[in-house]
């Protein structure tokens, strides 16, 4: 059997988990104040994921960047290869929250999503 | 023919969360005369460019970035139509509660307020205030200017970087380079601990495998148009640098992450008490300054590691504005007690928000906020009414970067009439 010591980053409280291995799995976590503590050790012993968020270009809008984040976690080793494909993509104005910015991002079934609204510069006519 | 000026029930100076929820609850609570003065061209204050995770999960259950958390809220001042001014930076406020402000349409104007709610934020230590040695050359930040070039103008301030402070900033920003292509050689920290959440060491250093060298600071910076590298040295438990330590470390960009000061100046003006430790105003339990019809909330309150507490001490004071107004208007002003009763924070505890309650005007249920000043571990806060021990909580570990936070009961208060003191200290 393997022990472990981890701080959970599932919230700001950081709390110190001690958890327990056999044959890769995790069989004990003790230290955690929530159910998401147990959930995140879990996770992190056998398959550790991240929200990644960054920012990406924007064209025509008010700002010249907006903020986007992964809509649920990736793989922690996908970080690189994900912002690699953020790299050089620009979005068009406007942009909602949560709009999709890139979809099944390196792979993972998971969006990246913006986390601001962008207003368009450009003036629009409406005919008639 | 003389301009009378604009007046209102409530101004608001700083349109950032603090300011953003002491709007809402002030017009929840029934005053319709709310006007919210911000200096940036967008509502949310630093919220903006903080653009990572970790906000919201005691106020919306769930976690958010920075503009999302932001945009819950200015949605609400939207569908409540609180009113506004952006790109407005206040010049003057006065015991008058005249508020001086300009901006590129009106000019320079005046408005009068019945109260005021100061809700300006913090700014970041700089370079000056550290007496860092050398020439003053270009790619030098605080980490926040640095967090401002990247986020919000898509901007990169350097490629090798050296990272001064491990407050929480400065764990993010070492997180957001490297994520960005930079190299981030090392953080350093003069303080044995970490100043930031222990979550930020994983998440930001742990995970890029940045090296945080704890008792470490910078005596020396080289290059003269441009920084070229800094000299670490570790320092003793005086901080005083260790001869013999240092290690050159070659960098194109250093960014400062040492320390928030709330933005006092415009209380200052005002004659506003401010308390030393905090830098911040004076408080009682309805986070009203020595200036009655006056109040504070946020990091120019005190520099907060949350941005919930900020929503929730914000609330309090945008409840109690609008109270006062209602006061005001019935003539009859709850008259300030004399002698309210004065907290003292002592052994290990730095200060506390709030300083003084008056247990006739406290809610029902009082939060008193404090901070450490070192770590702690298996100890207790200790909580006295003036000698009589009242409250006993055991606390697996305290830390400097992370505020505390008791809650006292109108009832108890209620039973200890001639109560003159609540002492709060950290006890092995």
């Amino acid at each position: 059997m393997e022990t472990r010591d981890l701080i959970c980053i599932g919230c700001p409280l950081g709390c110190m988990l001690h958890v327990e291995i056999e044959k890769g799995e995790v069989t004990k976590t003790t230290g955690n104040t929530c159910i998401r503590g147990e959930q995140y050790a879990k996770l992190e012993v056998t398959n550790p994921t991240r929200i990644i968020t960054t920012t990406v270009l924007v064209l025509n809008g008010d700002i010249p960047v907006v903020s986007v984040k992964t809509s649920e976690d990736v793989p922690k080793d996908k970080i690189k290869e994900c912002m690699k494909a953020l790299k050089g993509i620009a979005v068009t104005a406007p942009v909602h929250i949560g709009d999709i910015i890139l979809e099944n991002i390196a792979g993972t079934n998971v969006n990246v999503i913006a986390t601001k609204a962008v207003n368009s510069t450009l003036i629009h006519c409406d005919n008639g | 023919m003389e301009e009378t000026m604009d007046s209102y029930d409530i101004v608001i100076i700083g349109g950032g969360p603090a300011g953003l929820a002491a709007a809402v609850s002030a017009k929840e609570k029934g005053c319709n005369s709310i006007m919210i003065l911000e200096r940036d061209r967008e509502l949310g204050g630093i919220l903006n460019q903080c653009i990572h995770n970790g906000f919201g999960l005691h106020t919306f259950k769930e976690e958010l970035t920075g503009p999302e958390y932001a945009a819950k809220f200015i949605n609400k001042i939207k569908e409540l139509n609180i009113e506004y001014k952006l790109n407005t930076m206040v010049i003057d406020l006065n015991k008058n509660k005249q508020i001086t402000a300009m901006n590129k349409t009106e000019g320079l104007f005046t408005l009068q307020a019945k109260t005021i709610i100061l809700a300006m934020g913090c700014r970041e230590r700089s370079r000056g205030a550290l007496n860092l040695p050398g020439y003053r050359p270009a790619g030098i930040y605080s980490a926040g200017t640095a967090q401002h070039f990247v986020n919000i103008e898509g901007l990169m301030p350097g490629k090798e970087i050296v990272i001064l402070g491990s407050g929480d900033i400065g764990l993010i920003m070492a997180r957001r380079m490297t994520l960005e292509g930079a190299v981030v050689k090392v953080v350093a920290e003069i303080m044995p601990y970490s100043g930031g959440l222990k979550r930020n060491i994983v998440q930001c250093l742990d995970d890029y495998g940045i090296p945080l060298k704890l008792s470490h600071t910078i005596i020396d910076i080289d290059g003269r148009d441009r920084i070229k590298g800094v000299t670490l040295a570790k320092v003793d438990e005086h901080l005083k640098p260790v001869p013999g330590t240092q290690e050159y470390i070659s960098c194109d960009t250093l960014l400062l992450s040492v320390g928030l000061i709330p933005e006092n100046e415009l209380s200052n003006n005002m004659g506003i008490q401010i308390e030393p430790i905090t830098s911040g105003p004076v408080v009682n339990e309805r986070l009203e300054t020595n200036l009655a019809g006056v109040f504070a909330c946020g990091n120019v309150l005190h520099v907060h590691d949350l941005v919930d507490y900020v929503s929730e001490e914000a609330s309090l004071a945008g409840r109690n504005a609008a109270k006062y107004i209602e006061e005001l208007s019935e003539m009859h002003v709850n008259k300030v007690e004399a002698n309210p009763i004065e907290l003292i924070a002592t052994s290990g505890v730095r200060y506390t928000v709030p300083k003084y309650i008056d247990p006739s005007r406290m809610d029902e249920i009082q939060t008193v906020r404090f901070r450490v000043g070192a770590v702690y571990k298996d100890c207790y806060i200790g909580v006295y009414y003036d000698d009589k021990n009242v409250m006993k909580r055991k606390r697996k570990v305290m830390a400097p970067g992370e505020m505390e936070e008791i809650k006292i009961k109108k009832q108890d208060l209620l039973n200890y009439p001639a109560l003159k003191n609540i002492t709060i200290r950290i006890e092995r």
